[in-house]
């Protein structure tokens, strides 16, 4: 066994251990933690296949800033987990047949009869000048700049339609306006000191 | 990569579209309430203008730009027309009913504009990613505008089971399109078909990847068994935004299914000739059947989309340009159809009053004779009667069923048309037969009056002299 | 020592991995002494812009007064609070100290002196920095108390925010460079006209805004709310006693030392000369190895954690976000397009 099959076997072991866990987990915190995990590993078995971009942005994008705001939203929620397992043992027949079905599939889908080395060889490894990131960048931007404009767009109404549903002001609520209060003008805005004669 | 003219001229339409979505966007954020009404001018403007952009540009032969991710042909430009004909009708049934309801907002036109961008992506897409992004950006905005009015519990459930019920969809053609892609090794479609051609369909990696594709096609379309989301989101999402929903996108749905099967897999003809098969009966007969159950006018309309998509599968598993042709024709009627349908429930509601029931169609005609006509000539046109438009668009597709000695489908077709009938006539007998329960006098703007009249009037026009439009869909596929 | 010099190279033939850990161990051992002088740095600083002495007790002028805090802190009982994730709750610092030291793999304290020179790695500080707020957000759920839970909220939405300034600052920085390798950065900011070359000046806002948000990013003053010890006492980390506090500890100062060398490399050109280029005193200071030159860089910045910690009152948590969000956003959205133009169009005389 060469080292690089050692790694890729330890790795796809902790992904699948973890994949596991985080559905199995009573605690939803834990369960999150374990998807960390799984990202983490993914991400190093991407590195295995020399897309170290991908990789890392995995890393960056997953768990550096989504799976953050996911723990942030698990945490404080208070999921009674005992209700949402109510109906685990009536779904269990169809959701096992579907799970047994789909795995099957992807067995005989992908497995080696059909995506094995002998159909797809692995390709040579690259020159350690190689940049991922470049090559990667050079066609984002040429070949598929439509589809890139449109995953643009598609950001973009996501950002909208998330503020469309979630933003509602409610009229009690009391804030400040910075731009108010850098204007204030000496005078009428501000205290004024204002001399009494004394009173008996 | 230069920008040149050429490949900018193509996608001119949707770049035009984009460009004022975000223009309202940001020109809303500086309206007053009172002023909104800006913003739906802006929108309407768009929309005409793109039409106009799209016929001007269009050149009669197809194109394809950006390395093969866009084409620009005429079944697009007839497309594209079409969607945004009717878009611009639902915007305006929609109007009144938005500002009576405190949802008269910009977003809504933001919405809606990039869905329409959305569908125009995927009418004239030329790559496997190119649909699957546009089909993405369309459902995005489509989720947003269910659960647009936040106040309304059942328009956020149906957002719920939409998003969870779409993305499982988008898995599904996802994980299809991945399988192709691993057979062929390409997922622009011109390579995928020639590939196809040398390897055949004794690849099981295709045969999975088509049926995923196919599933996440009828998921998309609505069509039984994968139509459980349709009546429930008709339901609970605010009318106006049916009136979108229900309209353009099926327009855009048969784009999505000719750039998949025909343009792409168009060689697995014989294989997802079956498949479509057995989702058109069963959406005829689910749909047509259980729509007569149904109190709720939404939820009918909903079933009868059903069926209706019923239809349009029909006619695209012909296989044949005359199925294609019949096809569109089909689905570009039908959204004419939906939007008028929809423009009467809109119309027959206000503030606080939703005319969901069948029974709030009482003596219709005693209220008001002239809307009461119209329905009447849509339901016609829905359930198939002559000399209405929706019965030629149901002869073209079983004529070209026929023509491929599919008989029996058309029978069944015929079959379940006439159930159909049953639950559109229903409503002439309330509208024509029965005492009015309410009798709040019905109130609309001019603009509202008109379109209803043109768009009840079209389905007798268009009844009467179907050539037109029929030869604009036939020039799509000579 | 041409034996030792032979026994390396046989190491790297050989023994890879060996050799990988020993030169681990050679940056993490300085490191972790240099940690514990910026503590004691940080006190006497401090104590003088206050009008005091500081710590001067133990040794002489207080110079051990680290080693002991370091070893009272590794005599104390760990108190493990009653209900609390005992898993986790140990985890905790090691995520917050871990990514701070792995970070140093690539940073290049001279020309080519580096552990690890991949083509990415400016991504990968910046994904191994994010990875960083999960030891504190660890550590205030597994407490099982509230103001440690507090704490936690506080700074996971404080670092989440400010890492998109930090990120969109970088962008510019990797544009006006044109590569992700920070060696290749620090060399995209050589020149003959010495400190007028480094990246600080053609890239002035990010460079603030940089340097700021790793304050946020690092927790310190004025933007310790996570720890704000007037109302939520200690915030994350209350909990903790002996050794898991003193990790925490170290994780903080690493941070900083780690933001501090990091500016150092994107913006004060890293191990070059300031004066290079100049007369007289450039090649009077050539004899300089570009090390020190990077140490004293990295100095000067951490001097400004710790004058700003002595200056600034604590900023409120909504102006926090006001500032992240509506302030430094927008202008590092700006100033990439500004760059972008400059190196598109060649100016002069940094990008031609």
């Amino acid at each position: 066994m060469t080292f690089e099959l050692f790694v890729f076997y330890l790795f796809s072991f902790i992904l699948v251990a973890a994949a596991l866990m985080v559905i199995t987990r009573r605690n939803p915190v834990h369960s999150a933690l374990f998807l960390v995990l799984a990202f983490f590993t993914s991400a190093g078995i991407w590195l295995l296949a020399e897309a170290e971009f991908l990789a890392i942005v995995l890393v960056l994008v997953y768990v550096g800033a989504v799976m953050v705001l996911f723990l942030f939203v698990v945490m404080m929620l208070d999921i009674d987990v005992a209700t949402l397992r109510a109906g685990f043992i009536n779904y269990l027949p169809v959701a096992l047949m579907v799970a047994v079905v789909m795995a099957l599939e992807i067995f005989v889908i992908v497995g080696p009869g059909n995506f094995g080395l002998d159909v797809y060889p692995s390709p040579p490894p690259l020159p350690t000048d190689y940049s991922n990131t470049e090559a990667l960048g050079s066609v984002l931007y040429t070949v598929y700049m439509y589809p890139f404009e449109i995953a643009a767009v598609i950001l973009l109404v996501a950002i909208i339609a998330a503020i469309g549903l979630a933003n509602r002001t409610r009229s009690d609520s009391k804030y400040q306006d910075p731009s108010l209060q850098v204007k204030v003008r000496k005078g009428p805005d501000r205290i004024q000191v204002v001399k009494m004669e004394a009173e008996d | 990569m230069q920008f040149d003219m050429p490949s900018l001229i193509p996608v001119l339409p949707e770049a035009f579209i984009a460009t004022m979505a975000c223009v309202v966007l940001v020109v809303d954020l500086f309206l007053k309430q009172e002023q909104r009404i800006v913003t739906y001018s802006i929108a309407q403007f768009s929309l005409l203008m793109a039409v106009l952009i799209t016929m001007a540009t269009s050149t009669g032969d197809s194109q394809i730009v950006f390395h093969g991710s866009v084409i620009r042909d005429t079944m697009s430009d007839v497309l594209k027309v079409a969607i945004c004909i009717v878009t611009a009708g639902a915007f305006l049934y929609a109007k009144d009913y938005l500002r009576d309801r405190d949802l008269f907002k910009g977003e809504f036109y933001v919405l809606s504009l990039f869905a329409v961008l959305g569908m125009m992506i995927m009418v004239s897409a030329n790559s496997f990613l190119t649909v699957y992004l546009g089909l993405e950006l369309l459902a995005l905005s489509l989720y947003a505008l269910v659960a647009f009015d936040n106040n309304s519990g059942l328009g956020s459930e149906a957002a719920m089971k939409y998003f969870v019920l779409g993305a499982l969809a988008s898995g599904m053609l996802l994980y299809g399109i991945s399988m192709i892609y691993g057979a062929t090794g390409s997922i622009e479609f011109q390579p995928v078909a020639e590939a196809l051609v040398s390897t055949g369909m004794n690849n099981t990696v295709l045969v999975f990847g088509l049926v995923f594709l196919v599933i996440g096609l009828a998921f998309k379309f609505g069509a039984v068994p994968f139509h459980m989301w349709v009546p429930d989101v008709y339901q609970g999402a605010p009318t106006a935004v049916v009136l979108f929903l229900g309209s353009a996108p099926k327009i855009a749905a048969f784009a999505l299914a000719m750039r998949l099967l025909v343009d792409g897999l168009g060689s697995l003809h014989a294989d997802w000739q079956g498949m479509l098969a057995i989702l058109a009966v069963l959406s005829m007969a689910v749909g047509n059947v259980i729509a007569i159950a149904q109190t709720n006018i939404k939820r009918m309309l909903a079933y009868s989309t059903i069926s209706h998509v019923g239809f349009i599968l029909v006619g695209i598993l012909a296989g044949t340009s005359k199925g294609y042709t019949a096809a569109m024709f089909y689905s570009i009627v039908y959204a004419v159809m939906a939007v008028g349908a929809f423009g009467i429930v809109v119309l027959l509601s206000r503030k606080g009053f939703e005319a969901e029931q069948l029974s709030d169609y009482k003596g219709l005609n005693d209220r008001n004779p002239w809307f009461a006509a119209m329905m009447l000539l849509i339901m016609f046109s829905m359930a198939g009667v002559p000399p209405t438009v929706g019965f030629f668009a149901k002869l073209f597709v079983l004529e070209a069923v026929v023509s491929i000695d599919m008989v029996w489908l058309a029978l069944v077709g015929v079959a379940f048309s006439i159930i159909g009938a049953y639950y559109y006539l229903r409503i002439v007998k309330l509208m024509y037969f029965d005492k009015p329960e309410d009798q709040e006098p019905l109130t609309a703007g001019m603009d509202t009056r008109i379109a209803l009249s043109v768009n009840g009037l079209a389905m007798l026009v268009l009844g009467m002299f179907p050539g037109g439009l029929l030869s604009v869909c036939a020039a799509a596929f000579s | 020592m041409d034996s030792l010099i032979s026994l390396w190279e046989w190491l790297g033939e050989n023994l890879i991995i060996i050799q990988i850990l020993i030169k681990i161990v050679l940056i993490v051992a300085p490191l972790m002494l240099c940690v514990a002088y910026f503590t004691y740095a940080e006190r006497k600083i401090i104590g003088y812009m206050q009008v005091r002495i500081g710590p001067n007790r133990v040794g002489p002028k207080g110079w051990l007064q680290p080693i002991a805090d370091a070893v009272k802190l590794m005599f104390k009982e760990i108190v493990i609070p009653s209900g609390a994730n005992k898993t986790l709750f140990l985890i905790a610092p090691m995520l917050t100290l871990g990514p701070a030291l792995a970070a140093w793999a690539v940073i290049p304290f001279s020309d080519g002196l580096v552990l690890a020179d991949i083509n990415a790695a400016l991504l990968y500080v910046i994904a191994l920095t994010s990875v960083g707020v999960y030891g504190v957000l660890i550590a205030g759920w597994a407490s099982n108390s509230k103001y440690a839970f507090l704490g936690a909220m506080r700074s996971a939405a404080q670092i989440v925010s400010y890492e998109i300034a930090m990120g969109f600052a970088l962008v510019g920085v990797l544009v006006a460079a044109g590569s992700l390798n920070l060696g290749d950065i620090v060399r995209a900011q050589q020149g003959q006209a010495g400190f007028l070359d480094w990246f600080w000046l053609p890239l002035m806002p990010l460079f603030l805004i940089y340097f700021i948000s790793g304050v946020a990013e690092t927790n310190r003053a004025p933007f310790d709310v996570a720890e704000g010890e007037s109302e939520i006492v200690a915030g994350f980390h209350v909990e903790y006693s002996g050794m898991p506090f003193a990790v925490f500890f170290l994780g903080e100062y690493a941070n900083m030392i780690l933001i501090s060398a990091l500016t150092a490399l994107f913006f004060l050109g890293g191990w070059l000369s300031p004066f290079h280029g100049f007369p007289v005193i450039g090649p009077a200071l050539e004899w300089v190895p570009g090390m020190v030159w990077f140490f004293l860089k990295v100095m000067f910045v951490g001097f400004f954690y710790l004058w700003l910690r002595a200056t600034f009152p604590r900023y409120r948590y909504d102006q926090i976000m006001r500032l992240g969000w509506k302030v430094f956003i927008p202008i590092t959205i700006v100033w990439i397009a500004v760059v972008g133009l400059a190196v598109v169009l060649e100016m002069p005389w940094w990008f031609d």
